[in-house]
């Protein structure tokens, strides 16, 4: 297998992180979701740095971000498929 | 695995250690002096130079001596000289270590002056130097190491790699025998629902929620100005792509593996007394102070997964440092001991990494100095509850 552009945890996820460095938009990039070892393929519409999380399916603000499954937070911002989800338009739900 | 014994030094208790230190303990931060000076007159001991044991009071004091005590009681220690400013105090630490069966001995100042003290105690940590140099490392077997675990300046990389890569190894080696630890209670914020799930009877579990709760009432909401951003997720998290505490947590937990469940719930510093297997302290999430923790509760070699480079280390603990991250591992070479970068590429499994740690930490046991020791890192910080009286 080429090597992943992103890695996704759980099947039931909506956000993936980008595992390659200078990653920039345009890329069609290539996934692996490690639980199940099964790939998917995204274009990267914005350039996002290694280590930050690409939003794998259309995130609206008020929507729940779900990685390893879990809920890691509300998006306080829009991200469509392919664009950087961050602290710009993700927030906790604690504290 | 390539081998499941090592050669560690058995203590007077039947611990072994992996090191063998002489250490120049101060009770309290006036008494730093004179141990620094022990330490530069005596070559091949190790003074700790701390900031508190002055006026604290409580469960504040408790956590003190504990700390003290603990690390001097370290098997990773052969030997201690305890100075202090007065002799009470400096008997409780010496009287606590003494117990161990190791050789301590205990010095004040009030009524010597530094000189006199720094002169005396130099002539005991000679003794102690000699006698401590003499002693030769023994075959030992691998459930005889006490593996403790913290990850520091996480990124999303440590949840992918280096934290599983942990939980590989307890699951590999818990089984076995070994003692494990993990912590840093703020920091399972958002996970703390999973955690309680991995308690070993739902009492346990209720025992962690229970610490986390109060941590969250007596901390948290009463000193917070806003939503811990650039705290909790640090500066350096963020910049690495984690987001959210939640986030944060989950990777943080990844350390755990899983199969592994927690036989019992630590205050800071306590040393586990359940047997083997693998336990929670109550711990801050700070690096420094979340080690010197857990080596003050007994625990010989140190795992630390990190994202974007952490470079803590500990006077007394080896910290060997994990990472996943391809820059860092570019970047900061030298403060990186396990390299499990594949895990991102998909050219390493995590099995794999989980035996390559398991491989790193007999190398160290068996004495090779990790990145953080050979580079000087001897963060030695102690936890305070609260203000002095």
């Amino acid at each position: 297998m080429s090597k992943p552009h992103f890695l996704v945890h759980s099947p039931n996820d909506n956000v993936g992180v980008v595992v390659v460095e200078g990653l920039s938009a345009g890329t069609e990039m290539l996934g692996v979701i490690t639980e199940n070892d099964t790939t998917l393929t995204l274009k990267a519409e914005q350039d996002i740095p290694i280590g930050h999380k690409v939003a794998i399916s259309d995130l609206k603000t008020g929507d729940t971000a779900i990685k390893y499954g879990q809920d890691i937070g509300k998006m306080v911002g829009d991200a469509t498929k392919g664009k950087h989800v961050h602290v710009h338009n993700l927030k906790t739900k604690r504290w | 695995m390539s081998a499941e014994k090592f050669m560690g030094y058995r203590r007077e208790n039947g611990r072994v250690g992996v090191r063998n230190h002489v250490i120049i303990l101060p009770v309290d931060d006036i008494s730093n002096a004179a141990c620094v000076g022990v330490g530069n007159n005596i070559k091949g001991t190790l003074s700790l130079p701390h900031s508190y044991g002055r006026l604290q009071f409580g469960e504040d004091l408790d956590l003190h001596f504990r700390t003290m005590i603990g690390t001097g009681a370290n098997p990773n220690v052969a030997a201690a000289v305890v100075i202090g400013i007065e002799p009470g105090w400096t008997q409780r630490i010496v009287d606590g270590i003494a117990a161990t069966g190791k050789p301590v001995a205990g010095f004040s100042i009030e009524q010597h002056g530094d000189l006199e003290t720094i002169a005396a105690a130099s002539r005991k940590a000679k003794e102690f130097v000699h006698w401590a140099t003499e002693l030769q490392r023994e075959e030992c077997d691998i459930s005889e190491l006490w593996i403790s675990t913290k990850c520091g300046e996480s990124d999303t990389t440590t949840g992918l790699g280096s934290c599983p890569t942990v939980g590989n190894m307890y699951d590999k080696l818990i089984p076995k025998g070994v003692y494990g630890v993990f912590g840093e209670t703020s920091e399972i914020t958002g996970g703390e629902h999973l955690c309680k799930e991995r308690g070993a009877t739902p009492e346990i579990g209720e025992k962690f929620m229970a610490v986390w709760q109060a941590y969250m009432d007596e901390v948290i909401e009463p000193f917070k100005v806003d939503d811990l951003s650039e705290s909790q997720p640090t500066k350096g998290n963020i910049e690495g792509g984690l987001t959210t505490i939640e986030e944060k947590a989950f990777g943080n937990l990844e350390k755990i593996g899983r199969t592994s469940k927690y036989i019992d719930v630590l205050k800071p510093a306590e040393a586990p007394s359940k047997g083997p297997g693998l336990y929670y302290m109550d711990t801050s999430s700070a690096a420094a102070e979340c080690v010197t923790l857990m080596a003050a509760a007994g625990y010989a070699v140190h795992t630390f997964p990190t994202g974007q480079g952490n470079v803590v280390g500990n006077p007394i603990l080896p910290v060997i440092k994990i990472s996943a991250n391809p820059r860092t591992v570019r970047t900061m070479s030298e403060h990186v001991d396990l390299d499990v970068t594949g895990i991102l590429t998909r050219e390493m499994t995590l099995d794999s990494a989980g035996d390559a740690l398991i491989d790193m930490i007999l190398s160290t046991a068996n004495g090779r100095l990790t990145a953080a020791e050979a580079l000087g890192h001897q963060e030695f910080v102690m936890t305070k509850l609260y203000r002095s009286a």
